[in-house]
Parts: structure tokens; sequence; C-alpha cells
């Protein structure tokens, strides 16, 4: 919020440096996000006298003699503005001086006649009409002729100001105001409030018949008004239209500047109705009907809903609630009486109606921030003094108050000091705390340390109790009193991570430990992710959590699948010129129980796996599986899979752990190589694994507690097996087999594959080391042989696998 | 021929056959030819017989220094040839040590994570337990119990993500905080990491990112209490000389409530661009917990007291290793991933 300190000064003597007020709002819970000073960029640009001024022959240009006191008498400028003459005063921009938008002026010749500097516009300075009247012309500004040569010019034209932008919290919207930034900063500094002028002559007469009613008090507790007659519509005087073009607001006719200004200095939005526009005596502030149609001032079109409050004429809405006029009761310079509005509206009603049509104005701002009725009452005497100040027109002695009867006094409760520095853990002396309160407003009997309190009407935010007034004296105290301390009184408690977070971080290790790296994707993408991996419009990973507002089209779905978001990272890294990697991703997947939502989602943790590059291939990727498998103490088995619909049917598995299928992975499809988002050429040869795991499957087979297995006292033995077998016969079958022929096999190792004439067409032959545990007593050589009959005998019948002649 | 005479032929055929022989198999058949059983060395004893029997023990003596000798030739021999034998097998095996090295480099974890585990073991020391809650969360813990209750403007203060008309991507780790408090009850120290989600995106800002929430509930907690601690926490993670500035601010669910400032690490509070020139830096908000969170968790607010924190991990990651936009946390480039050995 824009506070310029000009205008503050009119409510609080502020006699510290700007930059102090600023340091000392902060320490109080007021962040200054910026401190603007208006004549930052100007310097070296001083008030001149034309005494001389000449047209130059064959040129639009005057050469000029400017008198700019103790900088030069007769200092020799050329221009091409032709209001200038001689006696006119003028901003005079000597060499070597800046103005806004980073210009520097320098002396140099113009048309090759020496010019020392440059007579400014107004528009130059960065001034318009509402700042300084006649800046906006299209020439020189023409100053006062009581200014003084070589006066710098920011004290002149009112640019030796500075506005602060604060940040008030949500807490405290009694703030979003210049007077109530006042109030804070009296108290801060320990000084009277001014506060602004409401009293307003009654002028005008009765108007019988007219009322106003409020259908919906449950969000309009409080609704004013107020009319005024003979109305004079003209320009607003000087010093509003300043103050309003500071805050950034541009002047429009007196009575809309009155309900701005009112808005700027009170924080209480007004509205005013042209009277003869309203259809009838009555106005009515109700619940707007379905399909209801509405004009803004803005000329924007709408169609309400009951949602919508509106205040109506008796026939028509002529106004959205506490967001916008209708242009169906405009002020206009035909207007010639007015009701002027003062209401509180209920935030939320406020809010839904701005979003939901999109219509965000300063008013609903305002209100969405809440609004008092102490406010509402302070605007309505504020903005009808203002008429009388200004005298646009006369105050009717009606007010029209539609009360919902909500109190109409600050909190009242007890609160005990000892209690308030039992929450900060220091001593706050007790005349401190009580001076904090007064200052702050706050009503406060002491009885021997235990208070009662009466908050300020205006802070509706205070909630009974001490927290609060704790809050209240220690930012006003200042936070540099506490003292830091270590629990001295509490008790000792067991810190850590839970194991489920320790075996995460050992699986991260042990991935880490064979090259990955840990990837962090976002949480969301969109439906085309999942296309882009053709999962079937039917598969139960499309019954997803969907978000209801997306902030953009790419992420509108929690992801039920890792997978699509690493091959995103993967063809990003490609992208950028990354040929291999290896990464991982340990993150929830999202699956609703219901649809449509009502309960919480199912979150599950995924191990997601991706791995690119020339050197990978298939069993790369099993090898860093079995590599986890063996750290985290599991055997992995695999089945092929051909049915995932991102994988290559015939380069691709499921992972199975003690029976348990927990996640395939393998190379990716070969229409999605072909899919991808990379240049043509580089497609083809893309190698890219996929790997997605559930890791909670995962996690709940890996064993929690270790326990030592002896050592076997002697070695085991081993014996080479060279196999034919059919091409179809997998490795893997072969394996099972052998271990299942014979409890006493420990390990069964593939060494090599041949294929060729020796064994024949269609078949191949596999060596295998196979390993026998020797228990107790040594492995004789006919036990041995016993074992090695047997598994011969097994695999012949049944996988019609023989020994190789 | 004198015996002498063949002793003497044979040393010098003997000795031209052992520098003739250049590898192990010419050797053996020196061996075989001169030193075997059957050899022509071996030979020299049969021709004893053919001697006076005074004659042959001088004649054997010879016979037998110049078997000791030949042995001792054809030894040196071997061992001249292992030699340059394992010569040129080192010559043949030299390689060229300054190829490039054949590597698999381990990975390592992403920032977030080693951050965030950096703030748990500084937090787990001082007895916190670690605890989980879920991403998807329900109105009443993300907000109503936090004591945002609907129309409260606070909820304006967020961004939120709606999944249904109560449910929501939870916006802040604080929900934890209920639900940890539903299960334990006081003295209690807790911190709840995880990812949260805000309608927000730009340089600074990921419409997902990570926060930490912590929490102590005893008796007798004050705000020095969570001074002390932050105390304690910056200078784990920034340095022992780094000093925290609290400042009054708004959070619904803590009062008072505090932003917390560090002294800016980089220039150590002369001002800089880091710091903006105002030689803080803010890294987290703060407060103590409101009496409406406590009750809300069936805690007595007369007895029991407590603070609360929330430490955003993206936040002081990007401080920590100088990231100036958030955007490359998430976009996963390895080059930017393998930066983050620790």
């Amino acid at each position: 919020m824009k506070v310029p300190l000009s205008w503050l000064k009119e409510y609080v003597d502020i006699d510290i440096t700007p930059e102090q007020l600023e340091e000392k709002l902060f320490g109080c819970g007021f962040e200054v996000e910026e401190l603007i000073r208006l004549d930052a960029e100007i310097d070296r640009v001083v008030v001149g006298a034309v005494t001389e001024c000449e047209p130059i022959e064959g040129t639009h240009l005057h050469l000029c003699k400017v008198d700019c006191g103790e900088y030069g008498k007769d200092i020799q400028i050329c221009t091409g503005a032709d209001n200038v003459y001689v006696g006119m005063h003028t901003p005079t921009a000597l060499d070597g001086s800046t103005l806004p938008g980073g210009v520097v002026i320098k002396a140099k010749p113009l048309r090759g006649i020496p010019s020392a500097g440059m007579l400014c516009s107004g528009d130059e300075l960065g001034l318009n009409d509402d700042l300084f009247p006649g800046a906006e012309y299209y020439g020189l500004l023409d100053l006062p002729k009581d200014t003084v040569p070589g006066t710098p010019i920011a004290s002149v034209v009112g640019l030796d100001d500075c506005i602060f932008d604060i940040s008030v919290t949500a807490n405290r919207p009694d703030c979003q105001s210049v007077l109530g930034i006042a109030r804070e900063v009296a108290a801060i500094l320990d000084k009277p409030l001014k506060m602004p002028a409401t009293d307003y002559r009654v002028t005008g007469e009765h108007v019988p018949g007219f009322s106003i009613r409020v259908d919906a008090p449950d969000i309009c507790p409080r609704y004013l008004g107020h009319q005024v007659r003979d109305l004079k519509i003209a320009e607003s005087p000087r010093w509003m239209k300043r103050r309003l073009a500071l805050c950034g607001l541009r002047s429009i006719n007196n009575i809309v500047d009155i309900t701005n200004y009112v808005m700027l200095e009170i924080g209480q939005p007004m509205h005013a109705f042209d009277r003869e526009q309203l259809e009838s005596d009555c106005i009515i502030v109700r619940r707007a009907k379905e399909g209801e149609p509405i004009t803004t001032l803005d000329g924007k079109e709408f169609t309400l809903s009951p949602e919508n409050l509106v205040i109506c004429d008796g026939e028509k809405p002529v106004a959205l609630a506490g967001v916008m006029g209708g242009l169906n009761s405009e002020i206009t310079e035909n207007t010639h009486e007015l009701l002027f509005e003062a209401a509180k509206f209920a935030r939320d009603s406020v809010r839904r109606t701005a979003r939901s049509l999109g219509q965000n104005t300063d008013s609903s701002s305002h209100f969405e921030k809440g609004i008092s009725e102490y406010s509402v009452e302070l605007g309505m005497d504020r903005a009808l003094h203002l008429i009388d100040e200004l005298g646009c027109g006369k105050i009717g002695p009606d007010r029209y108050d539609c009360d919902a009867g909500e109190p109409k006094e600050g909190k009242t409760f007890k609160a005990s000091l000892p209690r308030i520095n039992a929450i900060l853990g220091i001593e706050v002396p007790e005349e401190t705390a009580l001076d904090i309160l007064r200052r702050l407003d706050f009503k406060a009997e002491n009885d021997g340390g235990l208070l009662t309190v009466t908050a300020p009407r205006f802070r509706e935010d205070i909630e009974v109790g001490e927290p609060d007034l704790s809050e209240e004296i220690i930012r006003m105290y200042g936070f540099d009193h506490i003292t830091p301390t270590f629990l001295t009184d509490s008790t000792v408690t067991n810190g850590g991570k839970r194991p489920e977070m320790k075996t995460a971080d050992r699986v991260k290790r042990s991935l880490c430990g064979q090259g990955f790296c840990e990837a962090m994707t976002m949480s969301f993408y969109a439906d085309e992710d999942l296309d882009a991996l053709h999962i079937a419009k039917d598969a139960p990973e499309r019954n997803v959590v969907r978000i209801v507002n997306p902030i953009n089209a790419n992420m509108t779905i929690m992801r039920p699948l890792l997978a699509p978001s690493l091959l995103k990272v993967v063809v990003t890294n490609l992208k950028k010129g990354n040929t291999e990697g290896r990464l991982f991703e340990l993150a929830n997947v999202y699956a609703p129980k219901e649809q449509p939502i009502t309960e919480l989602p199912k979150e599950t943790q995924h191990l997601g796996l991706a791995v690119f590059g020339s050197e990978e291939d298939f069993f790369s990727v099993k090898g860093a599986l079995e590599d986890l498998a063996e750290d985290l103490a599991l055997k992995f088995s695999y089945e092929r899979a051909e049915d995932v619909p991102y994988l290559h049917p015939g380069i691709a598995a499921w992972v199975v752990c003690e029976g348990e299928r927990i996640g395939c992975f393998g190379k990716i499809s070969n229409l999605m190589t072909k899919e991808l988002d990379l240049p043509k050429d580089s497609k083809e040869n893309q190698k890219i694994f996929l790997g997605e795991l559930d890791y909670e499957k995962l996690a709940a087979h890996i064993p929690a507690q270790i326990r030592y297995q002896p050592i076997p006292a002697l070695p085991d033995v081993s014996r080479d097996l060279s196999l034919v077998a059919a091409e179809e016969v997998s490795c893997g079958a072969v394996e099972n087999e052998i271990r299942k022929a014979c409890p006493q096999v420990s390990a069964v190792e593939l060494f090599d594959i041949y294929r060729g004439i020796q064994v024949g067409p269609g078949r191949k032959s596999m060596s295998f080391k196979v390993s026998f545990r020797q228990d107790e007593k040594a492995l004789d050589q006919e036990t041995e042989e016993r074992y090695v009959k047997k598994i011969l005998g097994n695999l012949k019948y049944r996988l019609g696998v023989e020994i190789r002649a | 021929m004198a015996m002498e005479d063949r002793i003497r032929e044979l040393r010098a055929r003997m000795e031209d056959a052992l520098a003739k022989a250049e590898n192990k198999e010419q050797l053996a058949e020196v061996w075989q030819n001169y030193l075997s059983k059957k050899g022509q060395v071996a030979d020299l004893m049969k021709g004893l017989g053919s001697l006076s029997p005074e004659e042959r023990p001088a004649m054997g003596k010879v016979i037998n220094e110049f078997k000791g000798l030949a042995q001792a030739r054809y030894e040196a021999r071997a061992a001249f040839l292992e030699a340059a034998e394992l010569e040129k097998r080192n010559r043949a095996e030299r390689v060229d040590i300054t190829l490039p090295a054949r590597k698999r480099p381990a990975g390592n974890l992403h920032p977030i994570t080693i951050t965030k585990n950096e703030i748990i073991d500084v937090f787990a020391g001082m007895g916190f337990e670690i605890f989980e809650s879920p991403e998807i969360e329900d109105d009443d813990h993300n907000f109503t119990r936090l004591n945002v209750p609907k129309n409260h403007p606070a909820r304006d203060m967020q961004d939120t993500f709606y999944v249904a008309d109560d449910i929501v991507l939870r916006t802040q780790t604080s929900a934890g905080q209920i639900r940890y408090m539903d299960e334990v009850k006081p003295p209690l120290k807790v911190l709840v990491p995880g990812r949260v989600f805000r309608s927000d995106s730009d340089a600074t800002h990921s419409p997902m990112f990570h926060q930490m929430e912590g929490l102590v509930v005893d008796e007798h907690i004050t705000l020095g209490d969570l001074q002390g601690m932050l105390d304690v926490f910056v200078r784990g993670i920034f340095g022992p000389e780094v000093k925290t500035r609290l400042r009054p601010s708004y959070f619904p669910f803590t009062e008072p409530s505090a932003e917390v400032d560090v002294s800016c690490f980089q220039c150590g509070g002369k001002g800089c661009s880091l710091c903006k020139h105002t030689g803080w830096i803010e890294i987290l908000g703060s407060g103590v917990v409101h009496h409406s969170v406590l009750k809300s968790c069936g805690i007595d607010p007369e007895k029991y007291s407590g603070f609360a924190f929330g430490i955003g991990i993206e936040r002081i990651a990007m401080l920590k290793y100088s990231i100036g936009n958030i955007g490359l946390l998430f976009e996963n480039d390895l080059r930017f991933l393998k930066q983050f050995k620790d």
C-alpha cells in the first residue's frame, strides 16, 4: 500500500528521517517494500528565469539567457519549445544534471549553437496535471513568478516527498489506509494522532419517503446511506488531486475523487449513486437473482447469480456490492443529487464475487481484507465533511442506517501481565507494557498485574487473551529485547528419523553408489504425458487425482506414475547435450480412492529409474537393480514383461521379490523412441531405459534386523557344465531347474553362450559354473557325481537340455 | 683323446650351445644334451672306467668340478634368459598411463535432499523426531485446525490447489503439526519435511517446493526458547558467526509471530547483492503456537505452550549453494545435479 510522507504528516508530527521511519515501521511489523523518493532521479535541476529570448533564424529554436541564481545569472540555453518568453520561470536542467528515466543532460551545441543545459517540460520531470497544474502542457513548464531562480526544482513542484510502499499483514486491515498507518506511526513515536475532520453542516432538507433495506444482513451487517443535493460537479482542489496522484489514482471530478480519497485516507470504500437514476425511493441490498444482468461502470456486462450481493433501486441492480457501481447510476456532469454509500460487506462474499466475475477492484480488495464498522461510520462522515469543505452540494439531514446489530464497542477482556511475560520469556516492565497498550489505543486497567483491557474498535483482529497482547507488546517493545534461551525447563525427547526414512536413505545411497543421480520432478503433469507413454485410456493409471484449478495446462493431474516425469528429464538432458546418465527419483504417486473424490487419495512412494547412453543396455540396468537388491539383503527374480505399454515387449521385465511383482523396467518401446521430442536423426540410436518400482512393496521385504549367519567351514566346490538347449529355453529357466534339482547348489553362474554349427541350428550351448555347499564334511567325488547326475536328469526331463558332448 | 681334452672340448661346445640358446625350449635342449642323466656331462663319468684305478680319483674330481661349473653356467644362462623374458614382457605390457580412465563415478543426492538432511541432523540432535504426513490434505488439517477457518483472509495469502471441495494439495507442512499432535501428546518436538504446493511460479517460486515444519510443545515454552533454538539451527547450517534477528509478522497459527532473518553470510552484514544491501536475509517464519491450534489437537493451552517454525528448503539450498533460479532445482540437468557431492 502506498502512503505519501506528506499526507502522513497531516495526522502525526514526524520528526525523524524517512529512513528512520522505515526502520521503525519494519521493527513493528510493517515492512516497507520500497521507499520511493519522488526526486530520486532528479539532480541539478533548478528554477531558471528567462532573461533573454531570441528566435534563431531558419530553425524552430530559441536562444535564451537564463538566470539560475547561484548557478549562473547568464546561462545560454537553446530550446525548441515555442511557449518560451522573457520573464518565464521554468525548470532548468543544468550541465551534468539528471532527469527521470536515467536521462543525463550535458552542455553541447544545438545546431552549432552552444547550449549549457535544457529547459524542461512537466512531463520531463515526471509530473502530470494532478501532481502539478499545467504539467501536461506540451511545452515548457511555466512556474509561478514568485519562485526563486536557483532553487532546486523538487521543492518547487512538490517532488520533495517520498512514498512508503508498505506491505500490511493480513491481520491488520485497519492499516490499509493512510490514517491507519498514521495511527501506528503515532504509537511508534508516541505522538498524538490528529484525526481528520468529520464535521459537516446540514443544509439540505428532509426527503420524505426514501428508505434503505438490507435483505441479506448476514453478508451486509452495516449499510449507511446519505443524500446530497444541489450538486456542483467540478474539478477537485489541487491538494486532493495531488494526493490521489501520489497514490496512483487519476482525478475524475470532485464527487468521484471524494469517494476515492476517503478510501485511501480512511480505508473505507465509498460509492456514490446518481439519485435521479434510481427508479424508486427505495434501496434494497439483496442477493442477485439467477441470471440477473448488470453493466458495471467500466462498461463490462455480467450475468449474476445468488452468490453475488447487489444493491438495487427497487427494480434493478445499480451496483455490485463492494466491487463496482453500475453504469446505470453513474455520477455524471449532469448529476444533481447523489446517495453516498458506506457499508461493511462480508469478506468472503466480496471475494467470491470479485473472483468469479474476474472483477478485482481497489474496493473489493479493501473489503476482502476486512472493513470495520468504525471505518463505515468514519468514512461516511469524512465524505460528507469533504462535500461541505469543497462546497459541492447540500447535505441532507437524513442518515439511513441499516444495522445488523454487531457490537459497537471494542472487545473487553481480562489478561495477566505475568502470563504475557511467560509467553515472551522476559520481564517487560509493567509501566512499559501499559504504556505500549495506551499508545496503541487499548484501554487497560491494572489490578496488580491483572489487566482489564478494552481493544480499540478498529482492531477487529484482536482475540481475547494474553497471546494477542503479548504480540502487541513485543512488537512495540522490540524483539531485540528477547533473550535467547534453550528450553531451560523442558523434557528430554528422543530425536531422529523413523526407520522407514532411514531405509529410504539406504536405498538412495545405494543407487548413488551405482552412478545414479537423484532427480526431483513436479508431482503433477498432464494427461498428454500419459498419452506419450501409450497408457491405455481405460488403464487403471488413468483414474487420476485431477487439480480443479491448475496453474497451467501442463500441470493438471497428480501423477499416477513417475516414468513420464523421468522420460521428460531424459529428453531434456539429451537436448542439452548430456549423452548419458543414470537418474532416480523416490517420490509419491497418487490414486483416488473413489470418483468424485471425497476422501484423501492414496499416496504411494514409487522408485523411478531412468538410464540412457550408448554404454547402457538391459543388463547394465538389471545389474544396477541386482546390486541394489544385494545392498538391501534382497533377491530379485524376473519375469518377461510384454505388456507394459511404454516398454519394448522383448526387452522388459517384471521385477519379482519373494514372489511378489514390485515393478518393471526395460528399454522404452521402439514406437516411443520414434516419437521422442528430439531431432529426427538423433532418435534412432537412443538407448533409454525406464524402471518403476512400488517402493513400499520393495521396502516391505527389506529385513528389519540383521542376524549373523555362521560361515561354512569348508569352501564351496564348483563344477562347470556345458549344456545344449533349444533357443527358446531361457537361461533363467535352466538356472531355476538346477537349483530345484539339488538343494545343495549354492550358486549357478552362466559364463558362456555358444551358437553355431557344433550345436546345430535353433540350439545354443550354455556353460554354467555350478557351486555346491559343503556342510559338515567334505563333499566326496561320488556324492558330487550323484548331484550332477540328478541335475542333468531333471534338465533333460523338464527342459530337454542335454550335456554338451 | 685325453680326458682333459675331452672336458675342454665339451666345455667349449656346451658354452657355445648355452650362448646360442635364446629361449626356454632351446635352453631345455641344452640341458637335455649336456646336463641330463643321459647327457654328455654324465657320459664323462662313464669314461672313468677306462682309466687306471690310480688315475680315477683325481680325474673323478676334475669331472665333478666340471659338472659343477657346467651346472652353474646353465643356471646363469637360465637366469639371464628369464630376466630377458620378463623384461620383454614388461615392455610389451607397458601402457600409456595418461590414457583416459574407465569410470563409473558415483551419483549423488539432490541438493534439496542434502539440505533437508543437514537440517534434520541439526534438529535430530536436539531431540526432534522426524515425521512425514500426506501431501494431499483435507481442508481441516491444512487450514481450519491451524486457525485458518473458512473465509479467513489468510487463505488468500496462499494460492491453494484444490482437488475436491475440501481436499487440497497441502500449502504448508504445518498440516503435519496437526497430524503429529493427534498421534503424540506433549512433551514433543517434531520436524515435518515434505513437498508443498502453491499456485505460484517465477524465479523464486515454484508451484511445488519443500518445507520443513518444526514444532515444540511442552510446559513453559517461551519466545526466548524459539530464538535460542533457531540460533543453534542457523549456526549449524550457515556457520558460527551468523546471527539471527526476529521481527514481527503474521501467521494465523502462531501468536506472537516472527519472521526470522540471518545476518548475511556472504558479506557479514555489511550489505551486498545477496542481502539486497540490507545485511540481513529472510529465511523462515515462526512464532508461539496459537491457542486454538493446541486446542484443536486436544492439548490444554493453559498447561502447555509451544513454538513452531517453517523453513523453505529450496530457499536454504539456494542460499547455501548460490543458486539464483529455483527452476534449476527441478529441471534435473545432469550437469547441475552432479555438482552436489556431499
